[in-house]
């Protein structure tokens, strides 16, 4: 094991170890509450950042992916009140196949046509949802929750450490697809298609990876929504917002690195928290759309590219 | 008994819709498909210029003079957009794809969140004769205001075709879509044209804006179904056709007209993507694509 990859797991282990003391501790509901939701979107800009931060797709159907690991989980609580466990992992199969599909069919567009493609993924299956009588169709659906486990007080703080674990998780995929030949392979992809495939670089499977294991995390992302909100209904589950969020979190931590979506999603998540709390849910997407555009055209590198660049300069300095 | 009579009727609402469609697509027609800018704000734009029309029409404005009163401005914020756009992602070349569609889309957002903090979520509307009036023809009465739309769509799409083919400028524009390094060794600018071009389908899209309100009541989130009505007539058409965009609006209008009668409104948003998402899979070039 190399000292980096040992020093990630330890870091690794220490946020989980911070959960777990956070649950035993903590008393306050909301500190969950609220945490659960800046983790989930650090699963879901981590999700975002395999394919569109190394490959370069943009993905504008975020709520397509999560909104179907929701309903996934919905479906498998109404036929036999299936255990968290199976609901997240279906939940990645099926918008892991999502993705594969979506994949398969735009293999031969140009950026913008993929991403137009993913809104209409996004569309088409919230109009399948809302046709759908037994989850509840345009109205919604109450889900039945089971008494809470044993170890856990409330589902708030049950809900919170597979979050956690989930968080983990996806930052590990990345990780490792960022460090292998896999996230060479979509570089090359993002910088030059053409050049990369006439150099040997399999882009054809590398592409239909990416979309599989970023619709999976982002489909594992949706699955607990069910028994978190216990009310699900289509608009709000796949939501443009999702989509938005996930697209400017990475952006504004940097594309580059897999911290980059982890710190963009903990900044902009717990800036969401707030102003929706203090102020009103449209200035909270106003900010996001702001931070979006402002780090787009000021900071292309986002964050990690910012600190980079502090760095390089000190050590410049203490060179000369 | 299969009711013929409800097909035709769909089907003609649907061509009178559909007009309308190549209408309000003509603008992403141009900058999407002749200056290969990733205008995902397009219906944000749209939408804007319906509740511009809204304003003017608060003052007495008829909906169709305040589309043509605001189009100049369009122009000069189309101008302003695409400068912004070339200065900082076209010019440095680098990524320019994805953050391009990332500004886009951000742009996207705010103007409608913009629009939500100053007008609400309600849905608004104008006031003018031929709305709410309609004529009847045999059985079926046609609101005036679709005839309105239509004919302002037909005239619209094709005096942009026009423009486009027969003068000096609509050909250059055509030019740098082709191939603007040649265009360049011609001697011509083209930033300057594409400039000129974007400014263009922005202001048409303030009249196709005025339109959308006279059609029916705006809100501000009617760009999000506008993304893939006009996407859809776009991909369709084969990008930057003018007249394949109002063969597209037609298919487009008449496919969701029939959806709408046969299966009801709660599938109708599908439609448009539906479309795309076939088209994009199975003839990315477009019905009259190259």
């Amino acid at each position: 094991m190399s000292p980096r990859l040992k020093s990630y797991w330890v870091g690794a282990a220490a946020v989980v170890a911070l959960g777990i003391l956070a649950v035993a501790t903590v008393r306050n509901e909301y500190f969950f509450f609220a945490s659960y939701i800046v983790l989930q979107f650090v699963v879901l800009a981590t999700a975002w950042n395999i394919l569109g931060g190394y490959a370069g797709y943009v993905n504008f159907g975020t709520g397509a992916f999560f909104g179907a690991g929701v309903y996934t989980a919905v479906v498998l609580i109404n036929l036999f009140g299936a255990p968290l466990l199976v609901q997240i992992l279906a939940a990645a199969a099926v918008s892991g196949t999502l993705g594969f599909a979506t994949g398969m069919l735009t293999l031969r567009l140009r950026g913008i046509f993929y991403s137009i493609a993913t809104v209409a993924v996004a569309i088409i299956i919230e109009t399948l949802i809302v046709n759908w009588r037994y989850v509840g169709g345009s109205t919604g659906i109450q889900i039945l929750r089971p008494p809470v486990m044993p170890p856990f007080e409330s589902y708030t703080k049950m809900l919170f450490l597979a979050m956690v674990l989930l968080a983990v998780a996806a930052t590990a995929i990345a990780r490792f697809i960022e460090t292998s030949w896999i996230g060479r392979g979509l570089r090359a992809i993002r910088d030059s298609e053409i050049a990369a495939e006439g150099c040997g670089v399999p882009t054809l499977k590398l592409k239909l990876f990416a979309c599989t294991v970023s619709g999976a995390l982002m489909g594992a992302a949706g699955a607990p929504l069910a028994m978190y909100q216990s009310f699900i209904e289509p608009v709000s589950a796949f939501s443009l917002n999702y989509s938005v969020s996930a697209l400017a979190m990475p952006m504004i931590g940097g594309t580059s690195h897999w911290i980059g979506p982890v710190i963009g999603a903990i900044l902009l998540g717990s800036i969401q928290q707030i102003v929706m709390v203090t102020i009103s849910n449209e200035i909270n997407v106003l900010v996001v759309g702001v931070l979006l555009v402002l780090f787009v055209v000021g900071a292309p590198s986002g964050i990690v590219g910012l600190a980079r660049a502090l760095m390089r300069k000190r050590v410049g300095r203490k060179a000369a | 008994m299969f009711a013929w009579e409800l097909l035709a009727e769909a089907v003609l609402f649907g061509l009178l819709v559909g007009c309308f469609y190549a209408a309000v697509s003509v603008g992403l027609s141009i900058s999407l498909g002749l200056l290969d800018v990733p205008q995902v704000a397009h219906p944000a734009f749209l939408v804007v210029g319906s509740y511009g029309t809204y304003l003017l029409g608060r003052h007495g404005w008829d909906p169709l003079l305040a589309g043509i009163a605001l189009a100049p401005v369009f122009f000069v914020v189309g101008i302003l957009v695409y400068r912004f756009y070339y200065e900082t992602f076209e010019k440095r070349g680098e990524d320019t794809g994805v953050r391009g569609l990332a500004f886009f889309f951000g742009i996207a957002f705010i103007v409608e969140v913009l629009l939500i903090l100053a007008f609400g979520v309600d849905q608004r509307s104008v006031d003018a004769p031929y709305i709410g009036a309609s004529v009847a023809l045999g059985d079926v009465r046609i609101p005036i205001r679709l005839l309105v739309a239509f004919g302002t769509a037909l005239l619209l799409t094709g005096g942009l075709a026009l423009y486009l083919a027969k003068t000096f400028t609509g050909r250059a524009i055509k030019a740098v879509a082709q191939d603007g390094v040649a265009l360049r060794l011609m001697g011509a600018n083209p930033v300057r044209i594409k400039q000129w071009a974007f400014g263009i389908a922005t202001g048409v899209t303030a009249i196709a804006g005025a339109m959308l309100i006279v059609v029916g009541p705006v809100d501000p989130n009617l760009d999000r179904v506008y993304i893939g009505r006009t996407f859809c007539v776009v991909v369709l058409a084969g990008l930057g056709s003018m007249g394949g965009t109002l063969v597209a609006g037609l298919v487009l209008g008449v496919t969701e007209s029939i959806v709408l009668t046969m299966f009801g409104a709660s599938w109708a948003p599908a439609v448009a993507f539906g479309l795309l998402l076939l088209m994009l899979g199975v003839r990315p070039q477009g019905l009259f694509g190259r």
